[in-house]
C-alpha cells in the first residue's frame, strides 16, 4: 500500500504528462504482481469501490476524537479524505500495514459490514498517506489527473511496445494483469485479443499544411468528408456482445444504451458520436449534455438523443477488413448499413471534388445543412489501409479556419512545472458598457497556449511590470483603453453559458497572436461574439 | 498575592514584563529586549538593549549589521541574568541554532516563554529542554490536529528518490533561510548525499554561520557558476520564494520541492505549484505541542500565535486552564 499510495501522491501534484508517465511506469516495474495490476485496475477506472460512504467515516472519526477539534480541521483543510487521514488518531496494536491488493481482496469479497470493521483497523495500521489513497480506494474516484489512456502508455512503456498494442488486448484481459505483465516483461505470449467485440486501435489523421501537402498530393487519389463536431467512437457488435468505446479505447456503453440497443450490424464500424434529432446534426453542446456521465436516463436520451455518424468499417460479421484498401471498407461499410439499417447510424457521406482548389472553397463555404457544423473536412488516401496510430500520408484533417477576436488580457496565472516560474494561463475580455453607461472589460475566455517560448518571456515581463493586484498565484493586469495587452484569440467554437457572466463560452481558445501594437481601446465587443454566435445558430 | 499577570502581560509592542521592565520577541523597536531566536519577526534591529543567546546576536549582527542594538549582552544556555528583580535563564528551544526558551523567574512565580520550539531531533542545534512553570507560554503555529509531522528522515529519503527517478531535472528546495536550509542540507548528508550542494545566494551568509558554529554542511557551490545541463540530477536550496521566481529558470525542469510544516495540506502545496512536497518542519506539530503541555502540566497555559483556539481547546479538555494572547506581528513559518 504504502508504495502505491506515494504514487498517487506524487501524481496528483505531478503537471507534467512526461513526469507522470515514470512515475506510473517505475512503479509498475518495481512493484509485484498482483499489487501493480490493482494498482493499474485502479488508475484506468476498471476497478472503482463504493465501500464507505463520507458519513460513515466522518462518524468513526467523532468516535475518537472531539468533534469540535475535527470539525476545526475540516474547516482548514476542506477535503474529508485528507483530514480523516492526517487527523486519524491511531490505537496502537495494528502495526502491519496492508498490501494493496489484500484491500482489494477484502473490498470485493467482504459485505458491508465486514468492510466497515476493516477501514478502523486499516486506518490505525497506516501512515497518513497511506490513509488518504486508502479512502481515496475506497470512496471512488481516485482523481490524481491520470487519464485511463495515460496508464495504459506507461504500462506499454515498461514494456517498450506501442500503446496500441496493449489496447487492442486490453479488453480481453482482466485485473489484476499478470498475463499482460507476463507478456511486457518477455515472459510469456502476447495473450490474445480475441475478444468478442473488443476494441481496435484508432487509426488517426494528420493535421493538413496546405501551403506545402497539396503541391505533393494529387486529388484522384483522396476521398474527402466532413469532418463532424462530436466525438469519435468505434461501435462493435459481435457474438451477442456490444460494446461503444472512445478513441482511447475507454468503454462508455453503459453511458449510450440508445445507441447501441439501435446497433443492427455484425461487426464494428468507425463513426462520430453525435446528438442526431430527425437524421440532423446538434452542435456540440448537445452532446456534451452526454458526456461524462456513468448512465443515461430515458428524459435525458429523449432530450439529447445519441448517434452515430459512421465513416469507416473495421469488421464485417467476423472478416477483420482493417487490412483492404479504404475504397473497398467504404463499399462494405455502405453495403452492411445498407443491408442491417440502424435507425441511430446513419452513413457520413462522401463529398465529391476534382481540384484541390475546388475544394478549398467547399470547405470555407460549406453548403446548407449539417456540414455548416462541420469542424472541416477529412481526406483519406483510397488506397489507405486502416493503420493504429498518425500514419504520416495517408490521411488529413484539414480544419475550417479558426474564428478569431482580438480581446484585452486581464488576469494572469502561474503555470506549473515547467512554467511555475511564469505567468502563463491567462484570461481576457472583451468591452462590453456597464450599467452606468462606461465601457468595461468582461472575462470570456483563458487560454496558456498558442505562443512561443519567447512570446511567452514577453508577456510574463508585461505581466509583472503591469500588475495591479496580487491574489495568491494570480495576478490582475493594467487594463485599460490606452495601457494593456492584446491578444488576437482564435477558437473553434462558441456556445451560450449561464456559467460566465459574459454569457458565452469558447471552444479551445488559444492566443493566436499577441498584438503589442494594438491599444486595448481598440479591441472587440462582446456584441461582435454575439452576432458570431446568432450566425452559428441561425445555419 | 501575586498574579503571573503581574510579571508578564501583552502589550501591542510584545509580551512585556513589568517588574523587569523588558519585552520578551517585540515587533517595534523597545528600549530593553529578550530574544528567544534570529527569525526575522522574532529578532528585530532598532532595539535599545538585547539580551540572547551568542548564537542569536551573531545571527542578528549577521542579519542587520553589528550595530542592530545599541547594546547586546549574551546569555549562554543554563546561565541567569537579573533585570531588576527578575531572573531571566535561557534554556534550548529546539527550533533553530541559538534557539532558546526565556525563562522569568520573580517572588517564587515561573513562566517560560517557549518562541518558537520543536521536540525532534535537530541535528543543528541542542533540544528542547522542558522546564518545570506555573505558566508556560506556548506558540502554536501548527496548532491543529491535521499538523502531524513525519519522520524528517522519510522525506529527505522521497526527495532522494525523486532525484534518483528523475535524473535529468534539478530538483529545486525552497527551504527558510535561516535553520530550515541548513537543516536539510544537514539532512541530506546523514542520508549519505556527499555531492556538492547548490545554495541560493541568500543562504550563504547563514550556512557560513552555521559552519562556523560547528555544524558541517559539507560541499555547497553557488548556483550560478554551472551551465544549465550541469544541474541535472542536482539539488538546490533557495529560500521558498525564489522557486517560483524568474531566477528558477536557470534549472532544467526543475522538480519544485517545498520544506515546510504547511506541506502536510495537498491544497497548499498546488496553490503554490509544488511539486515535491517535503513535510520538515522547525515547529512543533500538534503532538509535540499537547505532549509538550502534557509533559509539563503547567499551572496555566498561555498561546502566543498559530491557531490558538485548537489548542486551547484541548487544554480544556485535559484540566489546563488556558488563554490566548492573540499576539500580533509573527508570521506564519514560510509564509512569504
Amino acid at each position: 500500500m504504502r508504495a502505491f499510495a506515494e504514487l498517487l501522491d506524487r501524481l496528483s501534484l505531478t503537471a507534467s504528462r512526461n513526469a507522470k508517465l515514470t512515475l506510473v511506469r517505475d512503479y509498475l516495474a518495481q512493484t509485484p504482481d498482483p499489487d501493480r495490476g490493482w494498482a493499474l485496475a485502479a488508475l484506468t477506472g476498471e476497478l472503482t469501490f463504493n465501500a464507505a460512504k463520507p458519513a460513515f467515516i466522518r462518524k468513526a472519526v467523532e468516535a475518537r476524537m472531539d468533534p469540535l477539534l475535527f470539525r476545526w480541521s475540516y474547516d482548514y483543510v476542506g477535503d474529508l479524505a485528507e483530514t480523516v487521514a492526517l487527523v486519524w488518531p491511531q490505537r496502537p496494536g495494528a502495526n502491519r500495514e496492508p498490501e494493496l491488493s489484500e484491500v482489494v481482496d477484502a473490498l470485493r469479497g467482504a459485505t458491508r459490514a465486514e468492510v466497515q470493521r476493516l477501514i478502523e483497523t486499516w486506518l490505525d495500521a497506516l501512515q497518513p498517506t497511506g490513509r488518504w489513497a486508502l479512502l481515496k480506494l475506497m470512496t471512488g474516484g481516485l482523481r490524481v489527473g491520470v487519464s485511463s489512456r495515460l496508464a495504459k502508455q506507461a504500462t506499454a512503456d515498461l514494456g517498450g511496445v506501442e500503446v496500441a498494442q496493449v489496447e487492442e488486448v486490453w479488453h480481453a484481459l482482466h485485473p489484476p494483469y499478470e498475463d499482460l505483465f507476463a507478456w511486457l516483461e518477455g515472459r510469456s505470449e502476447r495473450p490474445s485479443p480475441d475478444a468478442p467485440a473488443r476494441f481496435r486501435p484508432v487509426m488517426l489523421a494528420q493535421a493538413l499544411d496546405d501551403a506545402v501537402d497539396f503541391a505533393k498530393l494529387d486529388p484522384a487519389d483522396y476521398a474527402a468528408e466532413w469532418k463532424w463536431d462530436g466525438i469519435r467512437v468505434q461501435a462493435a457488435n459481435e457474438a451477442g456482445v456490444r460494446r461503444l468505446y472512445t478513441r482511447n479505447g475507454e468503454d462508455i456503453s453503459h453511458a449510450f444504451p440508445d445507441v447501441l440497443e439501435a446497433v443492427a450490424f455484425e461487426g464494428a464500424i468507425d463513426g462520430e458520436l453525435l446528438v442526431l434529432r430527425d437524421g440532423r446534426v446538434a452542435p456540440f453542446a448537445d452532446l456534451q449534455q452526454r458526456l461524462n456521465r456513468k448512465t443515461a436516463d430515458a428524459k435525458l436520451m429523449a432530450a439529447h438523443p445519441a448517434g452515430i455518424r459512421a465513416y469507416d468499417l473495421l469488421s464485417d460479421a467476423g472478416e477483420d477488413v482493417r487490412t483492404l484498401d479504404f475504397s473497398e471498407r467504404r463499399k462494405r461499410l455502405e453495403a452492411m448499413l445498407q443491408r442491417s439499417p440502424s435507425p441511430r447510424v446513419d452513413l457520413s457521406p462522401m463529398q465529391p471534388f476534382d481540384t484541390w482548389a475546388e475544394l478549398a472553397a467547399l470547405r470555407a463555404d460549406p453548403p446548407a445543412g449539417d456540414a455548416q457544423l462541420a469542424e472541416g473536412v477529412m481526406l483519406k488516401r483510397w488506397t489507405s489501409i486502416y493503420e493504429a496510430g498518425r500514419p504520416k500520408g495517408p490521411w488529413f484533417k484539414w480544419k475550417r479556419d479558426p474564428m478569431l477576436v482580438d480581446a484585452v488580457l486581464m488576469y494572469a496565472q502561474r503555470g506549473h512545472g515547467k512554467r511555475s516560474s511564469f505567468y502563463s494561463d491567462y484570461t481576457f475580455g472583451v468591452w462590453t458598457t456597464g450599467p452606468d453607461g462606461a465601457r468595461l472589460l468582461t472575462p470570456v475566455g483563458k487560454a496558456y497556449f498558442g505562443f512561443t517560448d519567447e512570446e511567452l518571456k514577453q508577456i510574463d515581463k508585461f505581466v509583472r511590470d503591469n500588475t495591479i493586484e496580487r491574489f495568491g498565484p494570480v495576478r490582475s493586469v493594467r487594463a485599460e483603453p490606452h495601457a494593456g495587452l492584446v491578444f488576437e484569440v482564435a477558437f473553434e467554437g462558441l456556445q451560450r453559458s449561464t456559467r460566465h457572466k459574459s454569457g458565452v463560452a469558447m471552444r479551445f481558445p488559444r492566443i493566436n497572436r499577441i498584438r503589442w501594437d494594438k491599444p486595448p481601446g481598440e479591441a472587440d465587443e462582446l456584441t461582435a461574439l454575439e452576432t458570431m454566435l446568432q450566425k452559428l445558430e441561425g445555419r | 498575592m501575586i498574579r503571573p499577570q503581574d510579571l508578564l502581560c501583552p502589550r501591542p509592542e510584545g509580551l512585556y514584563c513589568a517588574p523587569g521592565d523588558f519585552y520578551i520577541d517585540p515587533v517595534q523597536p523597545v528600549a530593553r529586549a529578550v530574544i528567544t531566536h534570529g527569525h526575522a519577526d522574532h529578532a528585530r534591529p532598532g532595539h535599545g538593549a538585547v539580551l540572547a543567546t551568542p548564537e542569536t546576536l551573531a545571527i542578528m549582527g549577521e542579519r542587520y549589521g553589528a550595530d542592530f542594538a545599541e547594546a547586546a549582552e549574551p546569555c549562554a544556555y543554563g546561565q541567569t541574568i537579573a533585570r531588576d528583580d527578575v531572573q531571566v535563564t535561557l534554556v534550548p528551544a529546539g527550533h533553530v541554532l541559538g534557539s532558546a526558551q526565556a525563562v522569568v523567574r520573580w517572588k517564587g512565580l515561573t513562566l517560560v516563554v517557549s518562541g518558537d520550539y520543536k521536540r525532534r531531533r535537530d541535528p543543528t542545534c541542542p533540544p528542547f529542554e522542558p522546564v518545570p512553570c506555573d505558566v508556560f507560554i506556548s506558540e502554536a503555529t501548527f496548532g491543529l490536529p491535521v499538523f502531524r509531522h513525519p519522520d524528517d528522515a522519510g522525506e529527505i529519503a522521497r526527495l532522494l528518490r525523486s532525484v534518483a527517478q528523475f535524473p535529468e531535472r534539478a530538483h529545486l528546495v525552497g527551504a527558510y533561510a535561516l535553520g530550515k536550509a541548513q537543516r536539510i542540507i544537514r539532512l541530506l548528508r546523514e542520508a549519505g548525499w556527499d555531492k556538492t550542494i547548490h545554495v541560493h545566494g541568500a543562504l550563504e551568509r547563514l550556512n557560513r554561520l552555521y559552519g562556523e558554529h560547528g555544524v558541517d554542511l559539507g560541499p555547497l557551490e553557488p548556483a550560478t557558476t554551472a551551465r544549465k545541463q550541469d544541474f541535472a540530477g542536482a539539488i538546490i536550496i533557495a529560500p521558498p520564494s525564489a522557486t517560483a521566481d524568474r531566477w528558477a529558470r536557470r534549472f532544467p525542469d526543475p522538480v519544485t520541492a517545498f520544506a515546510s510544516g504547511w506541506m502536510q495540506v495537498r491544497a497548499r502545496a498546488r496553490q503554490r505549484g509544488v511539486e515535491l512536497p517535503l513535510v520538515i518542519s522547525d515547529h512543533a506539530d500538534w503532538d509535540e505541542l499537547t505532549a509538550t503541555v502534557d509533559e509539563i502540566r503547567p499551572g496555566e497555559l498561555w498561546i502566543t500565535h498559530g491557531r490558538e483556539e485548537a489548542l486551547a481547546r484541548w487544554a480544556e479538555l485535559h484540566d489546563i486552564p488556558a488563554r490566548a494572547l492573540a499576539l500580533v506581528g509573527y508570521e506564519e513559518e514560510d509564509d512569504d
